[in-house]
């Protein structure tokens, strides 16, 4: 259940440290994801190191951390994007509906159908704009030529991307604008319906009025997903969290509500890290 | 002073070296453009004599001096295209398994093994097809196909015929094998340059390393990987040993593939030493090599166009 | 536990966990079966080496003997080698390479220092592509027409030429490959230093692409090595010793092309011991080639 009483991007909350405004307090809800002692290695190189919290169901949870604080890397182990590649590994607890995401013997279709990503760059796959979201619908579902096309609108629609392409999507993806692009893939992620959905700096290659939109687009959109979001960017962070984490040398230092640790962070790197001492 | 001596000199090296850069590549220019003129120059005898026609005419007639390219057309394009049909499947089985599929530890060697390939002299293809493929199928594969296939309705006519091993579908095979690498290596190095990002977005949406290959990958690459095998077309059309021991060699179109033929590369290949300087035999075969270059320079020409944008990369 | 999604918003029958593994299970399986097939892909194509390789050893060294490479070719039933065909091979490929190597590496220098990008270079660089994909039978056809014709008859000097031909565009393209990799700032640094542009060419970009460009080289060798078509009408053949290049001269593979196609039992084997002696050259200079480059990087 959800207790937000206000979802505007224009919050107003507490004034925090280094003018970052943080949205107004709310309560998390249960958790969606239960991370417990999860680690992950590169070879050898343990890149994250023994880390437990809870990502709370259809709210959004901010990453931030200076680069190669593993904030990426833990995005990446949610969906078992990692598995891609050998050599690397993660060991631990990450429980999701009863089942250990980072299990060897899990399903990672099926997984990976629950657990969407959206990626820093846009990457539209170079066809019509509505076979990039049936792309992944056909993956997991048989529908009607009807459904089809309802699905596409509605994951469209709520990608709010349907006005601006409804005339033209039988014309390639690649053409349109990057901000466009990301809010296709953003939709062609929903249009699986997934529970979770990671957002892996989604704006940094966007410009100031594209970024807007895709942080209201995030806001939108946790009333029915589950919502991780790594960010560079503190306002960022602030404008579209209800609970940060940060993550240092690999590590988990502290994870609050947003309003509490922007206003009131219990550790000194947090603080450090939020009024931009380093990073 | 002598600043301006050491400079001097440069100069003066600079516009030598610079000319000496240019005329080289005049000369190949030129080369290509000797190549096409003398062909033609030596094919003309033929061109004059039979016309238009000899493109077509299927006559080769020493005795009463009357020639015709339509055979060796004929069989240089079956050939050619059927080795494609056959190639390109095992080509992209290759360059997949290599780029997406092999563990990390096999790659690089059975990438080299597969360039190894590209490397052995066609004239070996040659030896080993005659001498242990067309054995081998003659006794053990071509009996039963031509038994059971060949009694087929609508296709069974391709099949028909003596068991002899050579022939039309033997060179097919043989050439498949020797364009299998060349297009596998294209397909590899394409394959290779699609952004991981793509693949992990579909990959993120749940699909498999089929779905990834078939949805983005090969969309992604589509015009290059066409280009690649344009690229094994455009050798095999050409291909002269390899095919010269083991089609058969006859001047004449037979509707079945176990049927003997020969193409242009093999009949110049055969008849040159048989072919008096100045005869029209000889014009004729030059004319034939003509025609094959039009031919391979088309095919090339749209697999370099097709090809570009990697090559760039 | 919450409900993920408000069903009634999403369009479409809802979420059946059943029809979604019935389609994974389905998916898994095309999978499985394309994995497979690409690996027995990849094993035939390993296959043919493997039958190739093992053809040649096992018929090649029943045949080899020293006579071999002690002898010249001689008539069937009498004691014969390759001996002038193994020297006729090394003579026309040497200086093939030595003659198509440095007009090859100024071409590619062009396209590379001088012609980025131009139009003119565009050209040359796709006739030069052509060129390293054309048929090798028209070019022994075409210096067939310039030299063998002309100039009374053929010879070893028109085989060489033939095979320069073909080096030419190999060694264009590994020279322009590999220029292109030296980075601008280098040769900014080096002009900057005041020096003339040949000299930054030679001394510095020639000298860093060197492996590369010796990489090139020693594939362009192994390429002319196993050439047969293009000496067919040009340097022809000769069944007996001669390094006379205004002469026929003997060849590896012309010659093992007339033996393996004639019908006498000793001729084929000594071709089998030829094949066995230019595939393990060829072989050996492609792995050498790949081993120079790797030792760059």
């Amino acid at each position: 259940m959800s207790t937000t009483t206000d979802t505007g991007v224009s919050a107003t909350g507490q004034q925090g440290f280094g003018g970052v405004q943080a949205r107004s307090t709310v309560a998390l809800n249960a958790p969606r994801i239960a991370i417990k002692n999860l680690e992950f290695f590169y070879g050898d190189n343990r890149a994250i190191k023994g880390i437990d919290f809870n990502i709370p169901d259809r709210q959004v949870t901010g990453m931030i951390g200076p680069s190669g604080c593993g904030k990426s890397t833990l995005l990446r182990v949610l969906n078992r994007m990692y598995s891609l590649y050998p050599g690397q590994r993660a060991t631990g607890e990450a429980m999701l509906d009863g089942m250990n995401i980072v299990a060897p013997d899990a399903d990672l279709n099926a997984l990976r159908a629950k657990i969407g990503m959206v990626f820093q760059k846009p990457t539209p796959f170079p066809m019509t704009i509505q076979e990039n979201i049936a792309f992944g619908i056909r993956l997991h579902e048989k529908l009607s030529r009807a459904q089809m096309d309802e699905r596409i609108e509605w994951a469209l629609t709520r990608a709010a991307i349907w006005d601006e392409v409804k005339d033209r999507l039988d014309s390639s993806a690649l053409g349109l604008s990057g901000g466009q692009q990301q809010r296709l893939c953003i939709a062609r992620t929903i249009a699986v319906r997934p529970e979770v959905i990671l957002f892996d700096e989604p704006t940094s290659a966007l410009d100031p009025i594209s970024t807007l939109k895709i942080e209201e687009l995030i806001d939108e959109l946790k009333r029915d997903f589950t919502i991780v979001i790594v960010t560079h960017n503190m306002q960022q962070a602030a404008r579209c969290a209800d609970q940060v984490a940060f993550f240092y040398l690999g590590e988990l230092i502290e994870v609050a509500p947003a309003a509490q640790m922007f206003t009131a962070p219990k550790h000194a790197k947090t603080q450090e890290y939020i009024t931009g001492r380093f990073g | 002073m002598p600043v301006r001596r050491a400079r001097g000199a440069g100069n003066i090296g600079d516009v030598i070296f610079e000319w000496a850069c240019r005329g080289a590549a005049i000369l190949v220019l030129a080369l290509l453009g000797a190549i096409i003129v003398e062909l033609f120059i030596a094919g003309l005898p033929a061109f004059r004599a039979f016309g238009l026609p000899f493109i077509w005419s299927t006559e080769w007639d020493p005795v009463q001096e009357v020639f015709g390219a339509g055979v060796s057309i004929y069989g240089t394009v079956v050939t050619s295209v059927l080795a494609i049909v056959l190639a390109v499947p095992l080509a992209f089985g290759v360059a997949f398994y290599l780029t997406e599929l092999a563990p990390v530890w096999l790659k690089r060697p059975l990438g080299t093994a597969i360039e190894l390939l590209a490397a052995v002299p066609s004239i070996i293809y040659g030896m080993w097809g005659f001498f242990v493929i067309v054995p081998a199928f003659a006794t053990y594969l071509q009996p039963w196909i031509i038994d059971n296939i060949g009694e087929l309705p609508l296709i069974g006519f391709l099949f028909q015929g003596a068991p002899f091993g050579t022939g039309i579908f033997m060179a097919s095979f043989i050439l498949a094998i020797m364009i299998l690498p060349f297009i596998a290596a294209t397909m590899r190095d394409v394959f290779d340059q699609v952004p991981p990002v793509y693949k992990e977005s579909a990959y993120g949406l749940g699909a498999t390393t089929w779905e990834v290959m078939r949805g983005v990958v090969l969309p992604y690459t589509r015009i290059s990987v066409v280009g690649g095998v344009m690229l094994g077309l455009g050798r095999a059309l050409g291909e002269t040993m390899a095919v010269t021991f083991v089609i058969g060699n006859a001047n004449r179109i037979t509707t079945s593939l176990f049927g003997p033929g020969n193409t242009i590369a093999s009949l110049v290949a055969l008849e040159f030493g048989e072919s008096e300087t100045g005869s029209l035999k000889l014009a004729s075969l030059l004319a034939l090599g003509f025609i094959l270059f039009v031919l391979s320079f088309i095919v090339l020409a749209v697999s370099r166009y097709l090809l570009r944008s990697r090559l760039k990369a | 536990m919450s409900l993920s999604m408000t069903a009634s918003s999403v369009p479409g029958p809802r979420k059946d966990p059943e029809v979604a593994a019935r389609l994974g299970r389905r998916r898994k399986r095309a999978d499985v079966i394309v994995r497979t097939l690409c690996m027995v892909a990849t094993l035939l194509g390993i296959a043919f080496l493997i039958s190739i390789l093992l053809t040649l050893f096992v018929r090649g060294f029943t045949a080899m003997s020293p006579m071999v490479f002690t002898h010249s070719t001689a008539p069937p039933g009498s004691e014969g080698g390759l001996a002038n065909a193994i020297v006729g091979s090394l003579i026309q490929a040497t200086i093939g390479t030595a003659i198509g190597t440095p007009i090859g590496m100024l071409v590619g220098t062009y396209l590379a220092e001088y012609a980025r990008g131009s139009k003119f270079g565009n050209v040359v660089r796709f006739v030069s592509d052509i060129l390293l994909s054309a048929p090798s039978i028209l070019i022994g056809l075409f210096v067939y027409q310039i030299l063998v014709l002309p100039f009374g008859g053929f010879s070893g000097w028109a085989g060489v030429v033939a095979l320069a031909i073909i080096v030419i565009p190999v060694v264009v393209r590994t020279t322009e490959d590999m220029l292109s990799l030296i980075p601008n700032t280098l040769r900014e640094a080096v002009i900057g230093l005041g020096s003339p542009k040949w000299k930054m060419i030679v001394f510095v970009c020639w000298k860093s692409a060197m492996s590369g460009i010796i990489t090139g080289i020693l594939l362009a060798v192994a390429r002319v090595a196993g050439e047969t078509a293009p000496l067919l009408f040009t340097s022809l053949g000769n069944n007996t010793w001669s390094t006379d290049l205004s002469r026929p001269m003997a060849s590896l593979p012309v010659t093992i092309y007339s033996f393996a196609g004639s019908p006498f039992e000793d001729w084929i084997a000594l071709a089998w011991a030829g094949a066995l002696i230019i595939t393990l050259g060829v072989l050996s200079l492609n792995i050498l080639a790949r081993t120079v480059l790797r030792g760059r990087k």
